[in-house]
């Protein structure tokens, strides 16, 4: 059986999609509780992994391996857990987890069958994250990515249908890069077996060593597109913003998907062994790319005028300061990089519930909705709005939790977001890495004090300035999604040892990836 | 036969990337639809061209007379993930023209 543990992320949301889809709209109920019993279930088997990655052999590192249908790796597909795997699985299940009161609130309301959607999205995050294939990597990806676009345009309005329909334009042209990337790199090479490539491409002849690095930079840019580096990143604070909040707090990990594609890839195929020739390959790329979307994260954030798109911007600016900090190929970077990317996701998916809870969008409600096919005339919707839970005194725990939001965004003490900036930025000049990690850490200081302007400008307008801004009363649901993500920072920030030593240890193993090659190929 | 198919491909890949810089939202799906066609066509050649050749291997036969049978494979799982990626596309497009009233990709005509 726990040879099995590790095909069940993946194969586990599949399953309870499809009897969501069965049991249809009338059940509500039952389809709201099998989402909930597969999220947890999603934790545990997480965690299950994460005793299995760091049990055994401590220190060094065990990587497991999963080979479907048994057929030995180059002919088969495998799925691989390794710690960053491990870290990737455990921070999609908790996120789902913390956003499920809030959108089993909101998606009780007509619209489309929202929860299978929600389950397809977590097996194309687990696939993306377990698999050790080039081209599986692509099929999980087309199956998160269609499972975005129907949450993207859950509750359609106008302006929702016109940037869903940019989002799923520059996510299908992305694709066709990902697959002419593939082929051409399937093409020099002979195969996509992740650690296969990693053994081959020290030994590519050099006539076709070109191609290569042409296909593994198409494939950098589809991924790039993902994580929205400047200037592909174009689409993502119009969309984001325009999506429902537990929506657009869900999307908040999705860019970090295309950073973790490109961190495994880029240590993984060009790190230090990939011979001299092709060592470090597109690295500087993602170092002054990734500076460039902070900066212009920050341009965005300091004119944003609505909360969404400042949350949006905010993405960016994460997402911008994580390529720069992969673009160092630092270990001690690395491990920093990778408390940032957990912090950062769980502190602006709170980001944008706040932002939904202190501006509610109206154009979903405005706008006239198709009605249910109710063949039996019952009325199923009749009740939504007469038994909402909600909560007394909005304004205290809103502005709580925008103080705590906003001091974890911007990584001022002593909370975990200055502990996360503090262990990215600390070994950027322990190491003496040059002009580019001088520039970085000169950059990611400035963005965090541009988020304090930003935020406190925003604060003040809300909750200090604006006498004729009413807080909406707040439901329950909400309030709970909101807590646990910021509560979840907190315990990050008073036990923040064991998580900064495991986070080292990732990265020490992201740096060795003989580990991960001998794992597949014993 | 390797001149015509690179030609068929840098035809359709142009031509899709045009469409897909119009403003119009029926002219982008197209633009989508036949850069599609260049990919596909592009991974089934990534292999090597070889016509009238088996990719199934039978025993004891000469294993240098075979094509590649994994870009077929991996064109064939392309085909309908982007079929079905376009379908899906043009239902959102069908909405946008609902909603909007006009197939302007920004929902809004820019003509005065």
């Amino acid at each position: 059986m726990s040879a099995h543990l590790l095909v069940l992320p993946i194969v586990l949301p599949l399953l309870v999609a499809a009897l969501q889809l069965l049991l249809g709209e009338r059940r509500r109920r039952l389809v709201a509780a099998l989402s909930v019993a597969s999220c947890v279930a999603l934790v545990l088997l997480a965690a299950a992994l994460l005793v299995g990655v760091t049990g055994a052999a401590a220190g060094d590192g065990l990587t497991t391996v999963y080979r479907i249908g048994d057929w030995p790796a180059r002919f088969g597909i495998v799925l691989v857990a390794d710690r960053l795997s491990v870290l990737m699985l455990l921070l999609t299940a908790v996120l789902a987890l913390a956003l499920l009161p809030c959108a089993l609130g909101r998606w009780q309301q007509p619209g489309g069958p929202v929860q299978p959607m929600f389950q397809f999205l977590l097996m194309g995050l687990n696939g993306t994250f377990l698999t050790g294939d080039l081209f599986n990597l692509f099929v999980f990806f087309e199956v998160l990515l269609a499972a975005t676009y129907g949450l993207a345009l859950h509750r359609p309005g106008a302006r929702r249908v016109s940037a869903g329909l940019h989002y799923i334009a520059v996510n299908l042209l992305a694709s066709m890069l990902f697959l002419v990337g593939v082929s051409l790199i399937f093409g020099v090479t002979g195969t996509l077996n992740m650690a296969a490539l990693a053994q081959l491409i020290p030994t590519v002849p050099d006539n076709t060593r070109a191609l290569l690095h042409a296909g593994a930079a198409i494939l950098g840019v589809a991924f790039l597109v993902k994580a929205a580096m400047w200037p592909l990143g174009f689409w993502l604070p119009r969309t984001y913003a325009a999506a429902t909040s537990p929506v657009a707090a869900m999307f908040a990990i999705m860019t970090k998907v295309g950073v973790y594609v490109l961190l495994r890839l880029s240590l993984l195929l060009f790190g230090n062994g990939a011979g001299p020739a092709s060592a470090h390959f597109g690295d500087s790329w993602l170092l002054w790319g990734g500076m460039a979307t902070v900066v212009v994260g920050v341009v965005g954030m300091l004119g944003a005028r609505d909360l969404g798109k400042l949350a949006g911007y905010n993405v960016l600016i994460s997402s911008g300061t994580l390529l720069g900090a992969i673009g160092l190929q630092h270990p001690a970077v690395t491990a920093g990089a990778l408390a940032y990317l957990v912090i950062s996701t769980l502190a602006i998916a709170a980001f944008f519930l706040l932002a939904g809870m202190l501006a509610p969008d109206d154009e979903a409600e405005a706008t006239p909705l198709l009605e249910p096919y109710d063949p039996a005339g019952e009325a199923l919707y009749a009740d939504e709005d007469e038994n909402r839970a909600t909560l007394p005194a909005p304004v205290a725990l809103l502005g709580m939790c925008f103080l705590v939001c906003a001091l974890v965004l911007a990584g001022l003490p002593p909370l975990s977001g200055f502990l996360a900036k503090f262990a990215l930025l600390a070994p950027m000049l322990e190491t003496g890495a040059g002009r580019g990690a001088i520039a970085l850490f000169t950059l990611v200081v400035v963005a965090g004090f541009c988020t304090v302007i930003a935020m406190c400008r925003t604060g003040i307008q809300i909750f200090w300035a604006d006498e004729d801004w009413t807080f909406p009363p707040i439901r329950l649901g909400e309030a709970v999604s909101v807590l646990i993500l910021l509560g979840s920072c907190l315990a990050l920030s008073v036990w923040a040892d064991a998580p900064l030593r495991y986070l080292a240890a990732t990265a020490e193993q992201l740096h060795a990836p003989a580990h991960y090659i001998r794992a597949v190929f014993p | 036969m390797e001149a015509v198919l690179a030609l068929a491909i840098g035809v359709l890949a142009a031509s899709g990337v045009w469409l897909l810089l119009r403003p119009r939202t029926f002219q982008v799906i197209i633009g989508l639809t036949l850069i599609s066609y260049a990919v596909n066509l592009f991974i089934f050649c990534i292999g090597g061209l070889r016509t009238g050749a088996d990719p199934v291997l039978r025993s004891g036969a000469d294993i240098t007379q075979y094509a590649d049978p994994l870009p077929q494979a991996l064109v064939l799982t392309a085909i309908v993930i982007s079929f079905a990626t376009t379908a899906l596309f043009l239902v959102v497009l069908l909405a946008s023209r609902g909603l909007t009233g006009n197939d302007h990709v920004d929902g809004k005509d820019g003509t005065p």
